[in-house]
């Protein structure tokens, strides 16, 4: 558990017009979801098979006495797993009551977005559907894809 | 300045509901035989306890309601009016009012409703106006004060007859009574605080009978300076003295000794007196219960019970992991000191779960009222029985079983029992019984409704079961009695020929088995034509903490909740024969169908190893093998939920961590196969 990142105090105050995001990767395309949903970043450690449930769970996780359900994200949509074994993570997510947790390729950076930098979806093509996307941001030359990670967990 | 009294409103709530549980259980005995003087006696208690609750409080209506049923009572005991059907469902049905205004205010906090209905019934019962008293309906009559009520003390104290049987009461049971007067100094500005803490004072071994102004304006500060109360008390009147003088901005007037004798003989009207020779009255009984001692007993919060049992959860893994280091480092001095922590653990554990365990009369009081109201709804003669009520059961499953119990209550009564000319017909008696019974049996509780009514018509339930389509013809005839009770369960399967009020809303028993299963239980029926039926539901004792048979299948590794294990025994491939496809073994001349676990959950890899683990587990009273890989070893284990995402998946009943902080998962053997 020293490994974790622990992102409570990094500076989670935002302005109303913009926001933080943990960007990552998935596969080929780079996404993020709002800093103030993910409780930590843990790497690839224990994970239990959970017999009979959908493919898409990887399993559960031991996270100091919590049962965390682990979801992935390559296998629900079908994505191709890039890059190494070495710098997968699993970002925990907190909504209310629901803890859950992603595996990802790579966590890349926290960043800021400023409101004017996302665009509403519907334009843009990515392996996710639409459904499941709040937006994208340009940021220089990078295109971050916003989840809707609640949408995605209740679908 | 009003006194918040938002505070004791928990209190007043859980209270007035005890008050009402009892008052309702009385009552049923009462029905059943109308000179048990007991009964009246505790009822009568009931009413005057949630009459001075409910006027502390606020809640006038309320207080008005039992106030007139308190009259009515008063006369029932004293032999005045008759105990008879139509008085016992007027209080019935003031009974279910109170209820209504306790729920009201238990919502939205205000208790205000029209009672002038009920009241002018109880009105009419007093005069001895029974038939009015029976159909009455029509609207509001301001009630005019009862007879007793003229009598006065000092031109302020107004008692009933009922009071004075309080008094009475209260003398037989050696407490005196007292009238105090109270100053409050001038310039106090809580004159209601100053109010409340005489009050406190008084009833620290008292009870304030009467208060001028009343209670409520008290609270409010509605009043000059002084005030009077009337208290019955086991203190004496120098006692009552000192401890009303420690209290500051006040002054004590006086606090007379007021003699019971007096009171009663003179019709009602009260005198000061000091004399103290107090005599018994004779309204006491023998076996009333009143004397001996209440058991001290403190309200916790469910939550903190939960959190309680929480850390102990927590601590009993930790203990887990300590035991794998003391014994993988071979550390003899730590062994020791674990031999002693697992000691005060379990003992810990122990009581943490007596705690939380609560006797199922909680549940069970409600159903007598439930099961009189349901026979007499459909014409039947029913007498009920309830056996082992102080059976305890965890706080979690006692609120859970209520609804699934209404529900085959309600199946023995309109299902199960015939009509009385029916059964006279087949030469029982006219009575139809309903038993519940409820029994500890090791770490099980059994809780069991039977009837003796005319058995499930399995029949019946073929053909209905064709007609739902849950069942194609064609193999209709080889059925067995047992597959046929099995149907009962399948969802949205409803016997009722009629839909009644009662049951058959199509809601049906498979709601019931699923409910039983969440909580790890079981459901078995045992039905005999002609004789009747029983259900049978088997319950974990507790859901928290369970022994675990821990076992390993490849590289996974899995609990199974001991009490459903039978036993464990060790075969080789060659011990396996195949019947009709399935894997059997014969285990002391028995024939036991095997699965293997590996395969149930397709854990991925093949075993290639001669010799493996059978655990035979048990599933509705049938003998499972369950083929393993290797048993690790017998364990405590504190059950977590898997959480919303993953509930409810078959044959998973949570899940562990480990003392390697792996998470393992717990097999549910009733939903695995």
């Amino acid at each position: 558990m020293e490994e974790t990142l622990n992102l409570y105090f990094q500076g989670t105050y935002s302005q109303d017009d913009e926001i933080q995001v943990v960007a990552f990767n998935l596969g080929k395309e780079e996404y993020a979801v709002d800093i103030l949903n993910v409780q930590e970043i843990n790497r690839l450690l224990n994970i239990t098979r959970v017999p009979r449930s959908e493919s898409h769970i990887e399993g559960v996780l031991n996270l100091r006495g919590n049962i965390i359900p682990i979801i992935n994200l390559h296998k629900k949509f079908n994505l191709q797993s890039e890059g190494n074994e070495e710098d997968k993570r699993i970002v925990v997510f907190q909504f209310n009551d629901l803890k859950v947790g992603i595996i990802v390729d790579e966590v890349s950076e926290v960043l800021r977005l400023g409101k004017e930098d996302i665009e509403e979806t519907g334009k843009v093509y990515s392996s996710i559907n639409a459904e499941h996307i709040k937006g994208i941001a340009k940021v220089n030359n990078r295109l971050l894809i916003l989840l809707d990670l609640l949408k995605i967990l209740e679908s | 300045m009003k006194m918040d009294m938002s505070q004791y409103l928990d209190v007043f709530l859980e209270e007035s509901k005890e008050h009402l549980e009892s008052l309702n259980q009385r009552l049923l005995e009462l029905e059943k035989d109308s000179d048990n003087i007991n009964a009246l006696n505790e009822i009568f208690r009931a009413a005057h306890t949630l009459k001075g609750m409910s006027s502390t409080m606020g809640f006038d209506d309320l207080a008005d309601l039992t106030h007139h049923m308190e009259n009515v009572l008063s006369d029932l005991k004293e032999g005045i009016l008759p105990v008879n059907s139509s008085v016992i469902d007027t209080i019935f049905r003031c009974f279910d009012r109170l209820q209504m205004i306790i729920d009201k205010i238990e919502i939205n906090g205000s208790g205000s409703m029209d009672n002038s209905d009920l009241i002018n019934t109880l009105e009419n019962i007093k005069t001895g106006n029974f038939e009015t008293a029976a159909i009455i309906e029509e609207e509001i009559s301001i009630s005019p004060l009862p007879a007793g009520e003229n009598s006065s003390f000092q031109e302020s104290f107004t008692f009933n007859e009922y009071d004075i049987t309080i008094l009475k009461e209260a003398i037989s049971r050696n407490f005196k009574i007292y009238n105090v007067k109270v100053a409050i100094d001038q310039g106090c500005l809580m004159k209601s605080v100053r109010a409340f803490m005489v009050f406190k004072a008084v009833e620290e071994d008292g009870e304030i009978i009467k208060s001028l102004p009343p209670a409520h304006e008290l609270d409010e500060g509605k009043f000059e300076n002084d005030f009077e109360i009337f208290v019955i008390s086991t203190a004496t009147a120098d006692d009552l003295e000192k401890r009303l003088g420690n209290i500051s901005e006040i002054s004590v007037l006086y606090i007379r000794e007021i003699d019971i004798n007096s009171l009663s003989t003179q019709s009602g009207s009260v005198r000061t007196n000091s004399n103290n020779n107090i005599s018994k009255p004779s309204l006491d009984t023998p076996d009333s219960p009143r004397s001996h001692k209440a058991k001290q007993t403190v309200r916790v919060d469910i939550d903190r019970l939960d959190n309680l049992m929480n850390l102990v959860g927590e601590l009993v893994m930790h203990k887990g992991r300590l035991e794998q280091i003391g014994f993988s480092h071979k550390i003899s001095e730590l062994n020791e000191t674990m031999e002693q922590i697992d000691r005060i653990s379990t003992d810990l554990q122990a009581v943490v779960m007596k705690v939380r365990m609560v006797p199922i009369e909680q549940v069970f009081n409600r159903f007598p009222r439930m099961v009189r109201d349901l026979a007499r709804d459909l014409n039947k003669e029913v007498d009920f029985l309830i056996e082992g009520k102080e059976t305890e059961l965890d706080r979690t499953v006692i609120d859970e079983i209520g609804d699934p119990l209404v529900h085959l209550l309600r199946n023995a009564i309109d299902h199960g029992l015939e009509s009385s000319q029916e059964r006279l017909k087949k030469g029982k008696s006219h009575k139809g019984t309903v038993i519940l019974r409820a029994r500890h049996e090791g770490n099980n509780v059994y809780i069991e409704v039977e009837d003796d009514g005319g058995g499930i018509d399995t029949d019946r339930v073929i053909a209905k079961a064709v007609e739902k389509g849950i069942l194609t013809s064609p193999n209709v005839e080889q059925i067995s009695r047992e597959e046929a009770i099995e149907l009962l369960f399948h969802p949205g399967f409803s016997t009722a020929q009629n839909v009644t009020d009662i049951s058959g809303r199509g809601v049906g028993l498979d709601v019931v088995k699923t409910k039983i299963e969440s909580l790890s239980g079981e459901i078995f029926v045992d039905s005999k034509p002609g004789q009747g039926t029983r259900f049978k539901i088997k319950l974990p004792l507790t859901l928290a903490i369970i022994q675990a048979l821990i076992v390993s299948v490849q590289d996974e590794i899995y609990a199974i909740p001991l009490s459903s294990v039978d036993e464990t025994t060790m075969i080789t491939a060659s011990d396996i024969k195949m019947v009709q496809n399935q894997e059997v073994i014969m285990l002391r001349g028995s024939v036991l169908p095997l699965y293997r676990l590996g395969d149930l959950l397709s854990v991925p890899g093949q075993s290639d190893s001669e010799d493996m683990y059978v655990v035979v587990v048990r599933k509705a009273e049938r003998q499972i093998g369950l083929v393993v890989d290797s048993l690790i070893g017998q364990q405590e284990i504190v059950i977590k939920s898997l959480g919303r995402l993953l509930g409810g998946i078959p044959g998973l009943a949570g899940a562990i961590v480990a003392g390697d902080g792996h998470v393992r998962l717990i097999l549910d053997i009733i939903t695995l196969f």
